[in-house]
Protein backbone atom coordinates (compact mmCIF):
# COMPACT_ATOMS: atom_id res chain seq x y z
CA UNK A 1 0.00 0.00 0.00
CA UNK A 2 2.72 2.40 0.91
CA UNK A 3 4.63 1.57 -2.23
CA UNK A 4 1.54 2.28 -4.28
CA UNK A 5 1.02 5.61 -2.64
CA UNK A 6 4.56 6.85 -3.02
CA UNK A 7 4.67 6.14 -6.68
CA UNK A 8 1.60 8.08 -7.54
CA UNK A 9 2.03 10.73 -4.99
CA UNK A 10 2.18 13.74 -7.26
CA UNK A 11 0.37 12.31 -10.29
CA UNK A 12 -3.31 12.60 -11.11
CA UNK A 13 -5.32 9.54 -10.16
CA UNK A 14 -5.83 7.17 -13.07
CA UNK A 15 -9.16 7.15 -14.90
CA UNK A 16 -10.92 3.90 -14.32
CA UNK A 17 -11.28 1.87 -17.50
CA UNK A 18 -13.44 -0.78 -15.89
CA UNK A 19 -16.53 0.45 -17.77
CA UNK A 20 -14.81 0.54 -21.15
CA UNK A 21 -15.85 -3.02 -22.10
CA UNK A 22 -19.46 -2.16 -21.25
CA UNK A 23 -19.37 0.88 -23.49
CA UNK A 24 -17.84 -1.08 -26.34
CA UNK A 25 -20.36 -3.87 -25.88
CA UNK A 26 -23.16 -1.35 -26.06
CA UNK A 27 -21.80 -0.09 -29.38
CA UNK A 28 -21.41 -3.66 -30.56
CA UNK A 29 -25.02 -4.53 -29.78
CA UNK A 30 -26.20 -1.35 -31.47
CA UNK A 31 -24.43 -2.30 -34.68
CA UNK A 32 -25.56 -5.92 -34.45
CA UNK A 33 -29.20 -4.89 -34.27
CA UNK A 34 -29.35 -2.12 -36.89
CA UNK A 35 -27.21 -3.67 -39.61
CA UNK A 36 -27.47 -6.75 -41.77
CA UNK A 37 -24.78 -8.89 -43.34
CA UNK A 38 -23.50 -7.71 -46.70
CA UNK A 39 -24.66 -10.00 -49.46
CA UNK A 40 -23.53 -8.09 -52.51
CA UNK A 41 -20.23 -6.33 -52.94
CA UNK A 42 -21.06 -3.27 -54.96
CA UNK A 43 -18.87 -2.64 -57.97
CA UNK A 44 -20.72 0.54 -58.79
CA UNK A 45 -21.38 3.88 -57.19
CA UNK A 46 -24.73 3.76 -55.51
CA UNK A 47 -25.88 7.07 -54.07
CA UNK A 48 -29.61 6.57 -53.78
CA UNK A 49 -31.89 9.58 -54.23
CA UNK A 50 -34.22 10.91 -51.54
CA UNK A 51 -38.00 10.67 -51.49
CA UNK A 52 -40.61 11.47 -48.87
CA UNK A 53 -43.50 9.21 -49.89
CA UNK A 54 -41.64 5.96 -49.31
CA UNK A 55 -43.10 2.63 -48.35
CA UNK A 56 -41.28 -0.11 -46.53
CA UNK A 57 -40.31 -3.15 -48.54
CA UNK A 58 -41.85 -6.39 -47.38
CA UNK A 59 -40.03 -9.59 -46.58
CA UNK A 60 -36.65 -10.03 -48.12
CA UNK A 61 -37.21 -13.44 -49.72
CA UNK A 62 -39.49 -12.01 -52.41
CA UNK A 63 -37.25 -9.20 -53.55
CA UNK A 64 -34.85 -9.20 -56.46
CA UNK A 65 -32.26 -6.45 -56.38
CA UNK A 66 -30.89 -4.68 -59.42
CA UNK A 67 -28.15 -2.13 -58.92
CA UNK A 68 -27.47 0.55 -61.50
CA UNK A 69 -24.71 3.12 -61.46
CA UNK A 70 -21.30 4.16 -62.69
CA UNK A 71 -18.60 1.52 -62.06
CA UNK A 72 -16.24 2.45 -59.23
CA UNK A 73 -12.68 3.64 -59.92
CA UNK A 74 -11.04 0.21 -59.95
CA UNK A 75 -13.58 -1.22 -62.39
CA UNK A 76 -13.63 1.77 -64.72
CA UNK A 77 -10.55 0.51 -66.58
CA UNK A 78 -12.39 -2.59 -67.71
CA UNK A 79 -15.99 -1.47 -67.75
CA UNK A 80 -15.82 2.19 -68.66
CA UNK A 81 -17.55 5.03 -66.88
CA UNK A 82 -21.05 4.70 -68.33
CA UNK A 83 -23.71 3.50 -65.85
CA UNK A 84 -24.08 -0.28 -65.78
CA UNK A 85 -26.39 -2.83 -64.29
CA UNK A 86 -25.14 -5.09 -61.54
CA UNK A 87 -26.97 -8.21 -60.47
CA UNK A 88 -25.54 -10.66 -57.97
CA UNK A 89 -21.91 -9.54 -57.99
CA UNK A 90 -21.56 -9.28 -61.74
CA UNK A 91 -22.33 -6.81 -64.49
CA UNK A 92 -25.08 -7.74 -66.91
CA UNK A 93 -26.32 -6.27 -70.17
CA UNK A 94 -29.77 -4.79 -70.58
CA UNK A 95 -30.80 -7.76 -72.71
CA UNK A 96 -29.85 -10.15 -69.90
CA UNK A 97 -32.09 -8.52 -67.29
CA UNK A 98 -35.12 -10.58 -68.29
CA UNK A 99 -33.22 -13.85 -68.04
CA UNK A 100 -31.79 -12.89 -64.68
CA UNK A 101 -35.24 -12.05 -63.30
CA UNK A 102 -36.76 -15.28 -64.60
CA UNK A 103 -33.97 -17.49 -63.29
CA UNK A 104 -34.08 -15.84 -59.86
CA UNK A 105 -37.84 -16.12 -59.80
CA UNK A 106 -37.60 -19.83 -60.59
CA UNK A 107 -35.57 -20.33 -57.42
CA UNK A 108 -38.28 -18.81 -55.24
CA UNK A 109 -40.90 -20.95 -53.54
CA UNK A 110 -43.99 -21.11 -55.71
CA UNK A 111 -46.36 -19.39 -53.30
CA UNK A 112 -44.44 -16.11 -53.31
CA UNK A 113 -43.63 -15.88 -57.00
CA UNK A 114 -46.63 -13.73 -57.76
CA UNK A 115 -45.75 -11.17 -55.08
CA UNK A 116 -42.19 -10.85 -56.31
CA UNK A 117 -40.87 -7.30 -56.31
CA UNK A 118 -37.90 -5.92 -58.18
CA UNK A 119 -36.04 -3.37 -56.09
CA UNK A 120 -34.17 -0.94 -58.28
CA UNK A 121 -31.25 0.55 -56.42
CA UNK A 122 -30.17 3.25 -58.80
CA UNK A 123 -27.54 5.92 -58.41
CA UNK A 124 -29.07 9.37 -58.61
CA UNK A 125 -26.66 10.42 -61.34
CA UNK A 126 -27.64 7.60 -63.67
CA UNK A 127 -29.70 8.63 -66.67
CA UNK A 128 -33.33 7.79 -67.25
CA UNK A 129 -32.65 6.23 -70.67
CA UNK A 130 -30.97 3.13 -69.28
CA UNK A 131 -33.60 2.78 -66.57
CA UNK A 132 -36.36 2.99 -69.13
CA UNK A 133 -34.65 0.19 -71.11
CA UNK A 134 -34.50 -1.93 -67.94
CA UNK A 135 -38.17 -1.27 -67.24
CA UNK A 136 -39.01 -2.34 -70.76
CA UNK A 137 -37.15 -5.62 -70.17
CA UNK A 138 -39.02 -6.12 -66.90
CA UNK A 139 -42.33 -5.64 -68.67
CA UNK A 140 -41.35 -8.27 -71.23
CA UNK A 141 -40.97 -10.90 -68.50
CA UNK A 142 -44.05 -9.66 -66.68
CA UNK A 143 -42.17 -8.52 -63.57
CA UNK A 144 -44.40 -5.54 -63.11
CA UNK A 145 -44.05 -4.78 -59.41
CA UNK A 146 -41.07 -2.52 -58.91
CA UNK A 147 -39.73 -0.41 -56.12
CA UNK A 148 -37.40 2.52 -56.61
CA UNK A 149 -35.31 2.18 -53.49
CA UNK A 150 -34.65 5.59 -51.95
CA UNK A 151 -33.58 7.18 -48.73
CA UNK A 152 -36.21 8.89 -46.65
CA UNK A 153 -35.71 12.62 -47.07
CA UNK A 154 -36.49 15.76 -48.99
CA UNK A 155 -37.05 14.93 -52.65
CA UNK A 156 -35.99 18.36 -53.87
CA UNK A 157 -32.46 17.67 -52.67
CA UNK A 158 -32.10 15.48 -55.79
CA UNK A 159 -32.42 18.44 -58.13
CA UNK A 160 -29.35 20.53 -57.79
CA UNK B 1 -4.06 -4.41 -0.07
CA UNK B 2 -3.65 -8.06 0.99
CA UNK B 3 -6.11 -10.36 -0.73
CA UNK B 4 -8.76 -12.25 1.15
CA UNK B 5 -8.87 -15.95 0.68
CA UNK B 6 -11.30 -17.07 -2.01
CA UNK B 7 -11.51 -17.30 -5.74
CA UNK B 8 -8.88 -15.27 -7.56
CA UNK B 9 -10.47 -12.71 -9.83
CA UNK B 10 -10.07 -13.11 -13.57
CA UNK B 11 -8.30 -10.21 -15.15
CA UNK B 12 -10.90 -8.36 -17.19
CA UNK B 13 -8.48 -5.87 -18.67
CA UNK B 14 -8.55 -7.47 -22.09
CA UNK B 15 -12.33 -7.59 -22.23
CA UNK B 16 -12.42 -4.21 -23.96
CA UNK B 17 -9.99 -5.42 -26.63
CA UNK B 18 -12.08 -8.50 -27.32
CA UNK B 19 -15.22 -6.38 -27.59
CA UNK B 20 -13.43 -3.98 -29.92
CA UNK B 21 -12.41 -6.86 -32.17
CA UNK B 22 -16.00 -8.06 -32.36
CA UNK B 23 -17.21 -4.53 -32.99
CA UNK B 24 -14.77 -3.99 -35.84
CA UNK B 25 -15.71 -7.34 -37.34
CA UNK B 26 -19.37 -6.30 -37.41
CA UNK B 27 -18.52 -2.87 -38.76
CA UNK B 28 -16.78 -4.28 -41.81
CA UNK B 29 -19.07 -7.20 -42.62
CA UNK B 30 -22.42 -5.50 -42.29
CA UNK B 31 -24.25 -2.62 -43.93
CA UNK B 32 -27.15 -0.49 -42.80
CA UNK B 33 -29.92 -1.69 -45.06
CA UNK B 34 -32.12 0.68 -47.04
CA UNK B 35 -35.43 -1.10 -47.28
CA UNK B 36 -37.85 1.57 -48.32
CA UNK B 37 -38.73 3.24 -51.57
CA UNK B 38 -41.42 4.25 -54.01
CA UNK B 39 -43.66 1.38 -55.04
CA UNK B 40 -44.82 1.42 -58.64
CA UNK B 41 -46.54 -0.98 -60.99
CA UNK B 42 -45.37 -1.14 -64.59
CA UNK B 43 -48.09 -1.37 -67.24
CA UNK B 44 -48.62 -4.66 -69.01
CA UNK B 45 -46.87 -4.84 -72.34
CA UNK B 46 -50.00 -5.29 -74.45
CA UNK B 47 -51.77 -2.29 -72.92
CA UNK B 48 -49.29 0.13 -74.39
CA UNK B 49 -51.78 2.22 -76.28
CA UNK B 50 -54.32 2.61 -73.47
CA UNK B 51 -53.43 6.27 -73.03
CA UNK B 52 -53.95 7.15 -76.70
CA UNK B 53 -57.73 7.23 -76.65
CA UNK B 54 -57.98 9.50 -73.61
CA UNK B 55 -59.29 12.98 -73.98
CA UNK B 56 -56.64 15.65 -73.80
CA UNK B 57 -58.24 17.35 -70.82
CA UNK B 58 -57.98 14.14 -68.80
CA UNK B 59 -54.24 13.94 -69.25
CA UNK B 60 -51.70 16.02 -67.38
CA UNK B 61 -48.46 15.71 -69.26
CA UNK B 62 -45.27 16.32 -67.37
CA UNK B 63 -42.04 16.63 -69.29
CA UNK B 64 -38.66 16.66 -67.60
CA UNK B 65 -35.72 17.68 -69.73
CA UNK B 66 -32.06 16.85 -69.28
CA UNK B 67 -31.35 20.09 -67.41
CA UNK B 68 -33.99 19.30 -64.80
CA UNK B 69 -36.45 21.85 -66.23
CA UNK B 70 -40.06 20.94 -65.77
CA UNK B 71 -42.81 21.45 -68.32
CA UNK B 72 -46.39 20.77 -67.31
CA UNK B 73 -48.84 20.91 -70.22
CA UNK B 74 -46.14 22.81 -72.13
CA UNK B 75 -45.78 25.50 -69.45
CA UNK B 76 -42.52 25.86 -67.56
CA UNK B 77 -43.12 25.58 -63.80
CA UNK B 78 -41.01 25.33 -60.65
CA UNK B 79 -40.76 21.85 -59.12
CA UNK B 80 -42.19 22.95 -55.78
CA UNK B 81 -45.58 23.87 -57.24
CA UNK B 82 -45.91 20.55 -59.05
CA UNK B 83 -47.64 18.84 -56.15
CA UNK B 84 -50.36 21.49 -55.95
CA UNK B 85 -50.75 21.46 -59.74
CA UNK B 86 -51.25 17.71 -59.67
CA UNK B 87 -53.74 17.94 -56.79
CA UNK B 88 -55.75 20.58 -58.64
CA UNK B 89 -55.75 18.46 -61.77
CA UNK B 90 -56.77 15.15 -60.15
CA UNK B 91 -59.32 16.67 -57.81
CA UNK B 92 -60.91 18.91 -60.43
CA UNK B 93 -64.05 16.83 -60.97
CA UNK B 94 -65.15 18.64 -64.11
CA UNK B 95 -67.98 16.29 -65.09
CA UNK B 96 -71.50 17.68 -64.80
CA UNK B 97 -73.87 16.61 -62.04
CA UNK B 98 -76.04 14.80 -64.53
CA UNK B 99 -73.09 12.93 -65.99
CA UNK B 100 -72.34 9.38 -64.87
CA UNK B 101 -68.75 10.42 -64.25
CA UNK B 102 -69.80 13.06 -61.74
CA UNK B 103 -67.37 13.17 -58.82
CA UNK B 104 -69.28 13.80 -55.60
CA UNK B 105 -66.28 13.86 -53.29
CA UNK B 106 -64.02 16.10 -55.36
CA UNK B 107 -63.32 19.53 -53.92
CA UNK B 108 -61.62 21.04 -56.97
CA UNK B 109 -62.61 23.97 -59.14
CA UNK B 110 -64.81 21.83 -61.45
CA UNK B 111 -63.36 23.51 -64.49
CA UNK B 112 -64.45 22.06 -67.80
CA UNK B 113 -60.92 22.35 -69.16
CA UNK B 114 -59.37 19.98 -66.62
CA UNK B 115 -60.04 16.35 -65.65
CA UNK B 116 -63.58 14.95 -65.37
CA UNK B 117 -63.01 12.53 -62.58
CA UNK B 118 -60.03 11.19 -60.57
CA UNK B 119 -60.70 7.77 -62.10
CA UNK B 120 -60.24 9.20 -65.58
CA UNK B 121 -57.40 11.58 -64.80
CA UNK B 122 -54.05 10.35 -66.03
CA UNK B 123 -50.69 11.85 -65.26
CA UNK B 124 -48.11 11.10 -67.90
CA UNK B 125 -44.44 11.58 -67.12
CA UNK B 126 -42.05 11.92 -70.03
CA UNK B 127 -38.35 12.58 -69.91
CA UNK B 128 -35.23 12.74 -72.01
CA UNK B 129 -32.81 9.85 -72.04
CA UNK B 130 -30.23 12.17 -70.51
CA UNK B 131 -32.40 13.25 -67.58
CA UNK B 132 -30.82 12.38 -64.25
CA UNK B 133 -32.52 9.69 -62.20
CA UNK B 134 -32.53 11.92 -59.11
CA UNK B 135 -34.67 14.54 -60.82
CA UNK B 136 -36.95 11.84 -62.20
CA UNK B 137 -37.51 10.39 -58.73
CA UNK B 138 -38.32 13.85 -57.35
CA UNK B 139 -41.09 14.20 -59.92
CA UNK B 140 -42.43 10.73 -59.22
CA UNK B 141 -42.33 11.55 -55.53
CA UNK B 142 -44.29 14.77 -55.95
CA UNK B 143 -46.99 13.08 -58.03
CA UNK B 144 -47.33 10.23 -55.53
CA UNK B 145 -47.44 12.84 -52.76
CA UNK B 146 -50.37 14.51 -54.52
CA UNK B 147 -52.28 11.21 -54.64
CA UNK B 148 -51.40 10.45 -51.03
CA UNK B 149 -52.68 13.85 -49.94
CA UNK B 150 -56.04 13.28 -51.65
CA UNK B 151 -56.36 9.72 -50.43
CA UNK B 152 -55.59 10.83 -46.91
CA UNK B 153 -58.22 13.53 -47.08
CA UNK B 154 -60.89 11.05 -48.14
CA UNK B 155 -59.75 8.52 -45.59
CA UNK B 156 -60.02 11.11 -42.80
CA UNK B 157 -63.48 12.09 -44.02
CA UNK B 158 -64.87 8.57 -44.40
CA UNK B 159 -63.13 6.59 -41.67
CA UNK B 160 -61.62 9.30 -39.47
CA UNK B 161 -58.22 7.66 -39.77
CA UNK B 162 -55.30 8.47 -42.01
CA UNK B 163 -54.36 6.03 -44.75
CA UNK B 164 -50.87 5.67 -43.33
CA UNK B 165 -52.25 4.63 -39.94
CA UNK B 166 -54.54 2.09 -41.59
CA UNK B 167 -51.67 0.63 -43.59
CA UNK B 168 -49.34 0.40 -40.62
CA UNK B 169 -52.12 -1.21 -38.57
CA UNK B 170 -52.67 -3.69 -41.38
CA UNK B 171 -49.00 -4.66 -41.31
CA UNK B 172 -49.04 -5.40 -37.58
CA UNK B 173 -48.78 -9.13 -36.89
CA UNK B 174 -51.02 -9.31 -33.82
CA UNK B 175 -54.34 -8.10 -35.21
CA UNK B 176 -57.18 -10.51 -35.87
CA UNK B 177 -58.21 -11.76 -39.26
CA UNK B 178 -61.57 -9.96 -39.21
CA UNK B 179 -60.03 -6.59 -38.43
CA UNK B 180 -57.56 -7.17 -41.21
CA UNK B 181 -60.31 -7.93 -43.69
CA UNK B 182 -62.19 -4.79 -42.74
CA UNK B 183 -59.04 -2.70 -43.07
CA UNK B 184 -58.26 -4.22 -46.47
CA UNK B 185 -61.73 -3.26 -47.64
CA UNK B 186 -61.37 0.32 -46.41
CA UNK B 187 -57.94 0.73 -47.99
CA UNK B 188 -59.21 -0.67 -51.28
CA UNK B 189 -62.13 1.72 -51.23
CA UNK B 190 -59.85 4.72 -50.79
CA UNK B 191 -57.51 3.50 -53.50
CA UNK B 192 -60.46 3.16 -55.87
CA UNK B 193 -61.59 6.71 -55.19
CA UNK B 194 -58.20 8.00 -56.30
CA UNK B 195 -56.54 5.35 -58.46
CA UNK B 196 -52.85 5.91 -59.12
CA UNK B 197 -52.95 6.61 -62.85
CA UNK B 198 -49.37 7.48 -63.60
CA UNK B 199 -48.05 6.63 -67.02
CA UNK B 200 -44.35 6.56 -67.76
CA UNK B 201 -44.39 7.29 -71.42
CA UNK B 202 -41.47 6.27 -73.57
CA UNK B 203 -38.46 8.46 -73.15
CA UNK B 204 -37.50 10.78 -75.94
CA UNK B 205 -34.10 10.04 -77.40
CA UNK B 206 -33.25 13.48 -78.55
CA UNK B 207 -35.07 16.75 -78.53
CA UNK B 208 -33.94 19.50 -80.81
CA UNK B 209 -34.91 22.87 -79.50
Amino acid sequence: MSKFNTRNNNDLPEVSTASLPDIVFMLLFFFMTVTVMKDNTLKIENNLPNASETKKLEKKDRIIYLYIGKPTKEFQKIWGSEPRIQANDKFIKVSEVGDYILSTKAKMPENIRNVMTTALKIDKNANVGLISDVKQELRKVNALKINYTTYQGDAFANIE
Amino acid sequence: MSKRTGMPTVNAGSMADIAFLLLIFFLVTTVIEVDEGLDRMLPRINKDTAIMDRLKKNVLSIFLDSQGKLLVDDVLIEPDVLQQTAINFIDNGGALTSDKDFCGYCLGKRSSKSSDNPKKAVISITSNRETSYGAYISIQNEVIAAYNYLRNRESMRLFNMSLKDMESLYQKPNISFLVKLELREKINKIQLLYPLNIVDAEVITEKNN
